[in-house]
């Protein structure tokens, strides 16, 4: 057995003692417990970099597909915009076409952009690099996980070329609407959006389950559960989450299928439609609204968790300061991943269900504000005293801060039952929503980008561009959905394809083409984020190794931008947490995770 | 290496605690492919559990009198009505290949190559023709008794409907199964296990550990089926 392991000679360096009364700690470096991985190397153009098995270009795929369906989304929401602030204007808006966009901007922005993008791309990038892995553990299947979202995303654009176009649904694709004449798309756009979620779903099961064995058994030597980066934990935790959630999307979108085109009737009562009572009898539309919510739910953990993660890292690296409560952090977040399976019906107040049965959704919903709450505060006292650099990563960890709370305190009138019906369906709940898992994750993965992206190309993004993007999107957001808090009070339901002459118009009137003027702004200074990507990969100024002084391994590789098998020779071995900013006792500023004790015999930090 | 000093890890909770998060490795000397699929399979069951969770919402809820199972799935032989004698040699068949499945796990460590293969063979046979009688049972009930995935003459509609979706997605994940079983038989009676001949799409070396992985699944399969068989013909 042991000729397997070529790495496992345990050495015990020992303590300088010369340096005075302190003895430091012996280096200890325990023995491999995993061989060698053994990778794949590509021979060819399509091997390395289309049909790829390295998971930093498979994340970079995912990230660029997931961008490139973003942007048909953010297309959609200008239509539906323009035909809220200015009905009479834009002819070509007719009502099919709206509720076909709402749908599909809601569907794309949730699943195929804020889940892909997060667990898909910065995931695949990030995991093997930071937990000191050569590649996933599964390369081949990660590949073809990607070229699977790659089909649902294909079947879902071509929906908009089938007759009847896309469905209208509304993302939540509650039946016996979706499925019924006089729905936009009922006819096959339905069926497409069904049949490419759960390629999603299969997709990113075998993504998932990489990146969750990734995380759990092959990481390097010293690295420990609770020395991740909470990166690391935060797309481990959501990771888990999707594979135990999307199952019940799965079966939804299974049984809905059925109801369409066998005519089945899972999700379907005895209805009239058209004049016409139609074949079905005695299924229950409740049934799909679990179903959904059930797997809804995480959902917004999915895409929250991974961005709780990375903006942990963003704020400590940024801020010169180890994270607050590092072990809280990673407790609030399992604690969330696993409460969020027990809410999913305070999507339903209104459903029809029994109000003590809201009442127990309610109860845990409010809980969940206990562990969200403690790292809101962990943020902030991370900052406390921190030697905050103004950078564009940290100006939008700041703008997540102050988004996310906002989002996170409409949610808890949401969540309460009374205060929740009279809000139900307006734009309030939009505004919330909006908040709290599209602008707070958007305001990360910008931060996000502008952090790692000399890591993926070796160079910087232009900081000018980058400081005009921020404050356009930052006061844009709140210039938007600001308003639509005040329209929700008001009464104004959401929706809608037109207001036309209501009572809500009249105090809110104007408002609406403010928001719609603020939404066009903000969505024109997203192409000149993506230009700004496209020019500086480019023609951007030349990153120096590791621009941020970060201790986490990614930066820490032999090459900048990291070479297949990510760590040349030998992999890292961990001493330490990624957080050791401005330790005291030692001249360096910060302590990379794999500089072992001795080489910093008098740095006094905790034993982590 | 093999053997990991266990005695001075903390006791109880704490002791949990620090395994779990222990360096390296979660699950101790676990290869990738098994925690992989223990965990694939969790999620899996995440799955039929949807499903029959929605079949006892929708029986507990249709209008309609749902149909009393011993009578739709009987069989008359010999002019003698047997209830449930088609799913009981079904559920005899499945459950005897998960033994000779777990023989094959055995005999591949032992590195008995033959006898190894001859298992697999033997599972992916019992598997084969499992889904052989379930394409039976199917036909019977289709053409024979006229119930359909959108009606039947029994009763609530949702029967049919959740029949044969629960049981074609079981069926599924059987010839899923049993493709690989075929291929893995071939694989060793080729020795590819003791070789380390690379496969044919992963280009990676495999060894006989992939077998008791495939048997996971395999046993999954199978405890899934008893649960199925619980809801469907027993209620």
């Amino acid at each position: 057995m042991d000729n397997e392991y070529n790495n496992n000679k345990i050495e015990t360096k020992a303590a300088d003692s010369s340096s005075g009364s302190y003895v430091p700690p012996a280096d200890n470096i325990p023995a491999s417990e995993i061989p060698e991985q053994e990778l794949y190397h590509a021979k060819s153009f399509w091997t390395r970099w289309v049909f790829c098995q390295d998971a930093k270009v498979i994340g970079v795929q995912y990230a660029l597909t997931a961008t490139a369906v973003g942007l048909i989304g953010l297309v959609l929401s200008w239509g539906m915009r323009l035909q809220l602030g200015f009905p009479e204007t834009f002819s070509f808006l007719g009502p099919a076409t709206y509720y076909q966009s709402v749908t599909m901007h809601g569907m794309i922005m949730v699943v195929y952009l804020l889940t892909a993008l997060f667990l898909g791309g910065f995931g695949n990038y990030l995991i093997p690099l930071m937990v000191g892995a050569r590649d996933m553990v599964f390369p081949y299947l990660n590949m073809v996980s990607f070229w699977m979202f790659l089909v649902a995303v294909l079947v879902l654009i071509s929906s908009f070329f089938v007759p009847g176009g896309p469905t209208g649904a509304g993302w939540t694709l509650y039946p016996p609407q979706a499925i019924l004449p006089g729905t936009p798309g009922s006819e096959m756009g339905i069926v497409l959006m069904l049949v490419s979620l759960s390629l999603f779903v299969i997709g990113f099961t075998m993504g998932g389950l990489n990146y969750v064995i990734t995380i759990l058994q092959a990481r390097t030597r010293g690295m420990t559960l609770m020395r991740m980066p909470l990166t690391i934990w935060g797309i481990f935790t959501a990771t888990v989450l999707a594979l135990l959630a999307f199952p019940a999307l799965f079966v939804a979108c299974i049984m809905m299928t059925l109801d369409n085109l066998l005519g089945t009737s899972f999700f379907m009562p005895e209805i009239f439609t058209m004049g016409e009572q139609l074949g079905t009898t005695g299924g229950s539309p409740i049934l799909f609204q679990h179903l959904f919510w059930f797997f809804g739910h995480p959902e917004v953990y999915i895409v929250a968790l991974p961005a709780f993660g990375i903006v942990s890292d963003l704020i400590s690296v940024h801020a010169r300061k180890n994270i607050f409560g590092y072990r809280m952090m990673v407790w609030a977040i399992v604690i969330i991943g696993a409460l969020s399976f027990v809410v999913w019906a305070h999507h339903m107040y209104v459903s029809g269900m029994n109000p003590y049965f809201g009442f127990f959704f309610a109860t845990t919903t409010l809980i969940i504000a206990v562990p969200t709450a403690i790292k809101v505060y962990n943020w902030v006292l991370t900052l406390w005293r921190g030697n905050i650099h103004l950078t564009i990563p940290m100006l939008f960890s700041l703008g997540f801060i102050v988004t996310f709370v906002n989002g996170g305190i409409t949610g808890l009138f949401l969540g309460n039952v009374i205060i929740d019906i009279p809000l139900s369906d307006t734009y309030f709940v939009v505004a919330h929503f909006h908040m709290v898992m599209g602008i707070a994750p958007l305001m990360v993965i910008f931060g996000a980008i502008y952090h790692w992206f000399p890591l993926i190309s070796g160079r910087h993004l232009n900081q000018t561009l980058g400081k005009i993007h921020f404050w356009i999107s930052f006061i844009g957001a709140y210039a938007i959905y600001f308003p639509m808090h005040y329209l929700g009070f008001i009464g104004v339901p959401r929706r809608y394809y037109e207001m036309y002459d209501s009572p809500y118009m009249t105090t809110g009137v104007g408002l609406n083409q403010f928001i719609t003027v603020a939404a066009l702004i903000v969505g024109f200074t997203q192409i000149l984020f993506l230009y700004n990507i496209i020019h500086s990969a480019f023609y951007g100024e030349k990153s120096e190794k590791n621009p941020w002084k970060a201790n986490s391994l990614e930066w820490h590789t032999p090459e900048m931008p990291p070479a297949h098998g990510n760590f040349g020779k030998d992999l890292p071995v961990v001493y330490r947490w990624p957080y050791d900013f401005s330790v005291p006792g030692i001249d360096r500023e910060y302590i990379p995770q794999h500089v072992a004790p001795s080489e910093v015999p008098t740095a006094k930090v905790e034993k982590t | 290496m093999s053997e990991l000093d266990i005695s001075r890890l903390p006791k109880g909770g704490k002791g949990f605690a620090h395994d779990f998060a222990a360096d390296q490795t979660t699950f101790k000397g676990v290869p990738w492919g098994k925690a992989m699929m223990w965990i694939f399979l969790l999620s899996d069951t995440f799955i039929f559990s949807c499903f029959l969770i929605s079949l006892m919402t929708a029986r507990s809820s249709t209008i309609a009198e749902w149909p009393y199972p011993s009578e739709v799935f009987g069989l008359t032989i010999f002019g003698v009505e047997v209830p449930l004698l088609l799913i009981a040699i079904m559920t005899f068949v499945l459950i005897t290949s998960s033994g000779t499945m777990a023989l094959a796990v055995k005999y591949g460590y032992e590195r008995n190559r033959k006898m190894c293969a001859w298992l697999i063979l033997a599972t992916a046979i019992g598997g084969l023709t499992f889904v052989g009688m379930q394409a039976f049972e199917w036909s019977k009930l289709i053409f024979h008794d006229g119930i359909r995935p959108w009606s039947n003459p029994f009763g609530a509609a949702q029967f049919g409907s959740f029949f044969f979706m629960i049981t074609g997605f079981h069926g599924t994940h059987v010839s899923i199964g049993v493709i690989f079983l075929f291929i893995f038989a071939r694989k060793t009676f080729r020795g590819d296990f003791d070789t380390g001949r690379r496969g044919h799409f992963t280009s990676m070396k495999s060894d006989y550990k992939a077998i008791e992985i495939l048997g996971l699944y395999w046993h999954f399969v199978d405890l899934v089926w008893v649960f199925i068989f619980a809801f469907f013909y027993l209620w």
